[in-house]
């Protein structure tokens, strides 16, 4: 019989800690959640020599055990608690050969828990090239432990560390420093009152702020006496214990690890000469941003094209080949356009995500947090709010986890706050669709004006982001240190199979995410617009051919006729109506009406609203595109869809908050309902007004 | 009074003397800047902020405010 044992993957971002994971597991993965918060859980599978079955989790990146974010106390939270069921075998820490020194003081704090501790020091192909030589052999002999020297990018080394994966039992568990000697007066008393106890676990459990609800609560309750000591005497006993680490660190890698400064060659320096300079630091970022948005707008219209059209053709072929009756038409009419208005992302999503992947491997994403923090201080942020400004492109709700690693809270909520300003993907479709509408074709020096629109609106949402993180500095009182430390790390080539498994994985749960709600407000849309009460519905036939009994109207369009009278009194229309009053000064009817109000469960419901709407008792196969333009404004006449009602609905969708998921993990993030609800109020009445000034403005 | 980080300048060496301001983020100490641990002013942004140190081999940014709680001894020449 196989038998399985955990095993935790622990190490410094940066470190190649994923790549490791993936050479690891292989596709062999899951990704999901930590229950309760939105720190994501990575595990796999992986076969070890002998019929042994590893368990591997992907602990979040984390300096050091003295956790400052929610990632890094789940990391905290594992390694204290033997009872629960991830709790590790063995704890294998990733290295980074280049920042060995550094990387090791995360090794000797996990070393110390008593916890069997494998090293792996990665990045090995890197050594020859950066003068590095190491003596494995005086370093497990020091470090007490094995060590696997890896290339993930060479694939070397991994046979060697499933196979002293495999070995667990073998692996010592001596801890590396004698915590008594931190403070002998001090982890001399906690000994004596807890003579059972490992004392550096003790000590994680005085000097961390994480949740131990899961670890044994009597301790935690008897311990609360040596936290009396003064916040600055633990911290200097923190100080302490961190230059013992690194005496230990230092014992054992002046012997063990020689450089030779003259063998080191460092394209570093050479390109943070420019990517970090005071002007073309900025120049470079520029183009790369707009690099990125052309090629976004760009590569991707083809595969949308098709999408669009087999959206349209596969509604009509199961109209055509299934018998007729409602379940034809739930399909036809409900599911496969509301379906088609998600899938139709695919192509942006994956292209966006696939440039932030390669911004964030690369190393350069740091860059530019570096360069921008100067900047983004003015505006009550952090230089690292840039990080999910820029992937709030994408979509907000990885932009607003992404927020963890900025240090102070005032930073990180006013971040958290103006996020979902940025122009995410689920806008794109609508403003797509809108675009190609009311912007005329035309182009201005090379640049086609829809293009150029899109850009504009962009730039409208990035540029309400930071006006209104100014803002809210100005307003919010909350005092809170503001510190601020960021890695550089080196340069690397993205390894393409890490970009792609990232592409991969957040295509597929945004798509998932967003298609499971989509699917469900479509297909109760369809019902709601095929079912309708009282006379006007039920009896729509006779009545509409009694109206227009004078007029000789083809059976076609009195077919059409009909479907339209059913729509305006179907429970839909009836809702649409209702609210027509309060969107008709934004130059809006009642079709719209609906697909905004469907909208505040996901922007992108909007085009599959509509799509769905105008489908329904529509026979002939046509896009979504053709049919609104197909549409007449029922009081102005002429089409719905002008150049002012245009314009300022897509205002409306650059500012309203609608977007129950992003307002789901702000209140996760923020731990208040105060936060989201804000959120939703003043952004969506401030689009209104900005829709409702640009109509009448324009109209 | 002694030199704090915030004055060095850009290709600059020193040798870190004392790290106690209670002000200063372990995150930082843990990263390796202790005393006796070289540092180099590596890249500063506009307004020499934030500032991109090289300690004894770790490369990270800190800002200048940060900077001016850690004193240093400046390294007369190489």
């Amino acid at each position: 019989m196989s038998k399985q044992i955990n095993v935790a993957l622990i190490g410094n971002p940066n470190t190649g800690k994923t790549s490791v994971f993936n050479a690891l597991t292989g596709l062999n993965q899951k990704v999901g959640n930590y229950p309760g918060i939105t720190v994501e859980k990575k595990q796999g599978i992986c076969k070890l020599p002998r019929g042994v079955k590893a368990h591997i989790i992907d602990l979040p990146g984390t300096y050091s055990l003295n956790a400052s974010s929610l990632d890094e106390n789940v990391v905290i939270e594992l390694l204290l608690n033997k009872n629960d069921k991830d709790f590790p075998d063995i704890a294998v820490v990733v290295t980074d050969v280049e920042n060995l020194k550094r990387n090791l003081l995360l090794f000797t704090q996990i070393k110390d828990l008593e916890i069997p501790t494998l090293l792996v020091i990665n990045m090995a192909d890197r050594m020859s090239y950066k003068g590095i030589s190491l003596d494995i052999d005086y370093l497990e002999e020091k470090l007490n432990t094995k060590i696997a020297l890896v290339s993930t990018r060479k694939n070397k080394g991994i046979e060697k560390l499933k196979l002293l994966i495999s070995n667990y039992k073998e692996v010592s568990i001596t801890p590396c420093i004698d915590t008594t000697q931190i403070d002998p007066d001090y982890f001399g008393n906690l000994k004596k009152a807890f003579p059972n106890q490992l004392l550096y676990k003790l000590w994680l459990v005085i000097t961390q702020d994480v949740n131990f609800g899961k670890t044994d609560r009597n301790v935690i309750d008897a311990v609360a006496d040596f936290k009396t000591k003064s916040k600055g005497d633990l911290k200097r006993l923190q100080q302490k214990e961190t230059i013992k680490r690194y005496q230990f660190i230092n014992n054992a890698l002046d012997k063990g690890q020689s450089i030779d400064l003259s063998q080191a060659k460092d394209l570093r320096i050479k390109l943070d000469r420019i990517l970090t300079h005071k002007v073309w630091g900025y120049v470079v970022f520029g183009i790369i941003l707009l690099t990125i948005f052309q090629a976004i707008y760009d590569w991707s219209s083809v595969p949308m094209d098709f999408i669009d059209s087999l959206f349209a053709s596969l509604s009509e072929w199961t109209k055509n080949q299934l018998p007729q009756g409602a379940f034809t038409s739930l399909l036809a009419e409900g599911i496969i356009p509301g379906l088609g208005g998600i899938v139709i992302f695919i192509p942006q999503i994956a292209f966006l995500f696939l440039f932030i992947a390669v911004l964030e491997e690369s190393g350069y994403m740091s860059r530019v947090v570096f360069l921008m923090d100067r900047i983004m201080r003015r505006f009550g942020l952090s230089g690292k709010s840039i990080v999910p400004l820029i992937s709030g492109t994408a979509c907000a709700i990885p932009a607003i986890m992404a927020t963890r690693n900025i240090e102070s809270w005032k930073e990180r909520l006013i971040t958290i706050l103006v996020t979902p300003f940025t122009t995410c993907s689920a806008r794109l479709p609508v403003y797509l669709i809108i675009i190609a509408l009311v912007i005329p074709e035309g182009r201005i020096f090379g640049l086609s004006y829809q293009a150029l629109t899109l850009m504009l609106l962009y730039l409208i949402g990035f540029g309400t982001a930071i006006v209104s993180a100014y803002i809210l500095n100005k307003i919010l009182k909350i005092k809170s240190k503001t510190f601020f430390v960021i890695e550089m790390p080196n340069y690397k080539l993205p390894l393409f199979k890490n970009v792609l498994l990232t592409v991969i994985e957040k295509t597929k749960a945004f798509i998932f995410g967003a298609g499971k709600i989509i699917l469900a407000i479509s297909i109760v849309l369809w019902f709601l617009a095929s079912y309708g009460p009282g006379k006007e519905f039920n009896d729509a036939e006779n009545i509409v051919k009694t109206q227009f009994a004078s007029e000789n109207l083809s059976i076609e369009e009195l077919q059409q006729k009909i479907a339209s009278h059913k729509l305006e009194h179907s429970f839909i229309g009836i809702a649409g109506h209702a609210i027509e009053p309060a969107i008709r000064p934004l130059g809006y009817d009642w079709k719209i009406g609906i697909a905004i109000v469907s909208s505040f469960a996901a922007r992108e419901v909007f085009v599959g609203t509509l799509a769905t709407i105008y489908s329904v008792g529509n026979d002939d196969e046509a896009t979504i595109k053709n049919r609104m333009a197909a549409e007449v404004n029922p009081i102005l006449g002429g089409p719905l869809f002008t150049f002012a009602s245009g314009i300022s609905l897509l205002l409306f969708y650059a500012f309203a908050m609608q977007c129950m998921s992003t307002l789901a993990i702000v209140k996760k993030e923020t731990n208040s309902w105060k936060w989201p609800i804000l959120q939703l109020v003043i952004m969506t009445a401030f689009a209104y007004i900005v829709a409702l000034i640009a109509f009448q403005f324009l109209k | 009074m002694q030199d704090t980080l915030a004055q060095l300048k850009r290709g600059e060496r020193a040798i870190i003397t004392d790290v106690s301001s209670i002000y200063i983020p372990l995150k930082l100490l843990e990263m390796g800047c202790l005393p006796g641990n070289s540092v180099e002013l590596v890249q500063v942004a506009p307004f020499q902020d934030p500032m991109y140190l090289n300690i004894n081999g770790s490369h990270l940014a800190i800002r200048k405010e940060t900077a001016s709680l850690i004193l240093i001894e400046k390294k007369a020449h190489e």
